[in-house]
């Protein structure tokens, strides 16, 4: 079981930085999520890399290098593409996003017209890019989905709001907002939506903590979910 | 009580006057309107109102019964389970996910079992999810597409005075929560749909059970076309309300009943078949209104659809009995099965027996896979499945670890219960109840 984590995908050689979203994020220390103590099996000097999968080169196959270069020619560059089980993510930088998505909506080689909703990542190891939003998007017309990933710092949690391209995405960009603390700069109404007004902090988060208190059972003391063992 | 709030500079509303209404003696309060001459209100409705379909909040500003601006307060359901899952194992996740959209406790599980699998690799093969797993997840989203429009029917009728449609609606999906509850031991929050199959063989017995109520639907669903399509109170109630052509939808996100009620036949069981919808004979329903009345005839012909579904689903079953329902991998495949003993249903002794007396490596294996569970892969995947109020989407990421890294469900309700302004501004306060009802949303799915 735990020597899966060992198969995980070989980083890419080239550099993704300023684009984060594939390849490396961390490592994994140790085996059962027991650190602290003293260690005699041996496990605990285990280091496994944690790393997302790479980006992919060309040819990408399928109508994907159509995609590519549609999309290259608004970016004027070539775009960072990740295939993975079968999905194709661009990965692109938040200030490229407005001008981006008017065109996967508008042009007539793409045709992506429906919008799945933006969803928040956090990865707080990602210096510079701790704030990740994917937009899924649609293509009626071809029958494709593909996804787009963008990131901002922590510092700067700012991102264009795409409430002007797709207005489906007034509520999820709130909701983004409200659980990661993303600000999506030109959004009409940049409020919480489903935390109370006045609430403090973004609960998604991985700083946030998820609560709950320890239960006693029969002089036993079960911890809060948050507080047990992780494996990680 | 009914005087003019004396914090009314508060709500940030200059000029304006806020009055408390909380069951008083409501001539004080005409009286106090009088002082008043214009005829524009603001008012609350929700999140504790019976036609607000659970707790939705509406800001309706008023010109008199005209409805000028609608909006939605949302969150008042809002239980975390996105982040509690980030503390669960990969499997715990289905417990969890089960509980958002609570009239469609299938969906959600399929959904999110279905981005879990792209991740671990699970392909459809042989080597994939088992033939039996696949149909029997298709079987138990259709009987769940039937109730979950019964009762969207049912409480759409409710909420316009059709009280007879309500109470019929509930008497049928009585019907399907006993075939749940026969199936997968609970009328709802199942957990039953778990990565890499089902948790368990369909009972002894099912598949009677399953035919007979198939028979009976066939009598009954004609009661409600009988009841309603050609009914002038009901059509005068529904038609023309709610409007939203398919421009509206797609910039709103819209899909499902509502986008196929402009005559587009978008459904992702066709577009984009998933745990082998491909292979079941059944046509997508549009209609060409793009309003109330529209949606209400396309829930009540995708019942139809669902139950000519579930009928074929029964017949393979019936050519499928002992074959598997999990993966054969044991690295994800749930080690133990339940089996009838003599104090009730329970872990199956057999298990028991072997792990306990006969192989210290099945007692270890069944261990890690319980207590720490399996590790899928680092990278993220969208499993979008076609629920009854439109797309379902499992946004799964995963950092290589036995728990959810995040997963982030893009729910049906929740995006199409933005199209409120743009349904009810321009009409009668009436109307708000019947559009928002012809939505359909659940707030467990909205808030989640």
């Amino acid at each position: 079981m735990s020597d899966e984590t060992g198969k995980v995908p070989e980083a890419t050689t080239e550099s993704t930085t300023g684009f984060p979203g594939a390849g490396e994020i961390g490592a994994r220390v140790g085996m059962f999520g027991v650190t602290g103590s003293g260690d005699t099996s041996g496990y605990g000097g285990l280091v496994r890399t944690v790393a997302l999968p790479p980006l992919a080169t060309r040819p990408y196959g399928e109508w994907y290098d159509q995609l590519a270069d549609a999309v290259a020619d608004s970016l004027g560059e070539e775009p960072r593409v990740v295939l993975h089980a079968g999905e194709l993510t661009l990965i692109v930088r938040r200030e490229q996003l407005p001008a981006l998505m008017r065109q996967l909506r508008d042009d007539a080689r793409l045709r992506f017209e429906l919008c799945s909703g933006v969803s928040g990542v956090h990865y707080p190891d990602q210096a510079g890019a701790e704030l990740h939003a994917v937009y899924h998007l649609l293509s009626m017309t071809f029958n494709r989905r593909i996804r787009v990933e963008t990131s901002a710092p922590d510092s700067d949690p700012h991102l264009p709001s795409l409430v002007s391209v797709y207005p489906t995405l007034d509520w999820h960009e709130r909701e983004t907002y409200d659980m990661f603390g993303l600000i999506f700069d030109g959004h009409p109404s940049m409020s919480r939506i489903l935390m109370p007004d006045d609430w403090v902090g973004h609960p998604q988060r991985k700083d946030y903590p998820l609560g709950g208190i320890p239960v006693d059972y029969h002089g036993a003391t079960i911890a809060p979910p948050d507080q047990r063992r992780s494996y990680a | 009580m009914s005087a003019p709030h004396d914090t009314a500079a508060d709500f940030d509303a200059p000029g304006s006057t806020v009055f408390t209404a909380t069951g008083q003696d409501w001539d004080q309060l005409t009286d106090l309107l009088k002082e008043t001459p214009e005829e524009r209100v603001v008012v609350n409705m929700g999140p504790q109102h019976p036609s607000t379909h659970g707790v939705l909040r509406l800001i309706l500003e008023l010109e008199g019964e005209n409805v000028t601006e609608a909006r939605c307060g949302i969150g008042y359901l809002h239980t975390g389970i996105e982040k509690n899952m980030e503390y669960r194992s990969w499997v715990q996740g289905t417990t969890f996910v089960t509980r958002m959209d609570y009239l469609a406790p299938l969906f959600n599980e399929t959904a999110y079992v279905l981005g879990v699998e792209k991740l671990l690799g699970i392909s459809d093969g042989p080597d994939g999810v088992p033939e039996k797993a696949q149909v029997m997840r298709v079987l138990l989203m259709e009987l769940n597409r039937i109730s979950s429009h019964l009762v969207a029917i049912a409480t759409g009728g409710m909420e316009i005075g059709a009280l007879t449609v309500m109470t019929i609606g509930f008497r049928e999906r009585e019907l399907v929560l006993d075939l749940f509850e026969l199936i997968t031991g609970l009328r709802m929050n199942h957990a039953f749909i778990r990565p890499g199959g089902v948790a368990q063989d369909l009972p002894p017995g099912a598949l009677d059970e399953i035919r007979d109520f198939i028979a009976l639907m066939r009598k009954r669903l004609p009661e409600y076309a009988a009841l309603c399509n050609a009914n002038p109170i009901f059509r005068g109630r529904l038609e023309g309300v709610g409007h939203l052509d398919l421009e509206g939808c797609l910039a709103l996100g819209i899909t499902g009943p509502v986008l196929r009620s402009t005559g587009y036949a978008w459904d992702l069981r066709k577009t984009q078949p998933y745990s082998g919808y491909e292979d079941y004979d059944f046509d997508v329903i549009t209609w060409d209104t793009a309003d109330s009345y529209g949606r209400f005839r396309v829930r009540l012909a995708e019942m139809d659809e669902s139950l000519r579904i579930v009928e074929q689903a029964a017949d393979r079953l019936s050519r499928l009995e002992g074959a598997p329902v999990m993966v054969a991998d044991k690295k994800i495949a749930w080690p133990s099965q339940l089996a009838i003993g003599t104090d009730g249903m329970g872990n199956s002794l057999d298990h028991i027996r072997h792990i306990m007396g006969e192989s210290m490596e099945a007692l270890i294996h069944h261990f890690k896979l319980v207590t720490e569970g399996f590790r899928v892969p680092a990278g993220q995947a969208y499993a979008a499945i076609e629920s009854p109020r439109g797309e379902l989407g499992a946004h799964v990421v995963s950092d290589g670890g036995t728990r959810p890294y995040r997963v982030h469900f893009r729910d049906p309700s929740f995006t199409n219960l933005q199209a409120t302004s743009v349904m009810s501004e321009g009409g009668m306060v009436a109307d708000v109840i019947v559009a928002i009802a012809s939505i359909d949303p659940v707030m467990g799915g909205v808030d989640r």
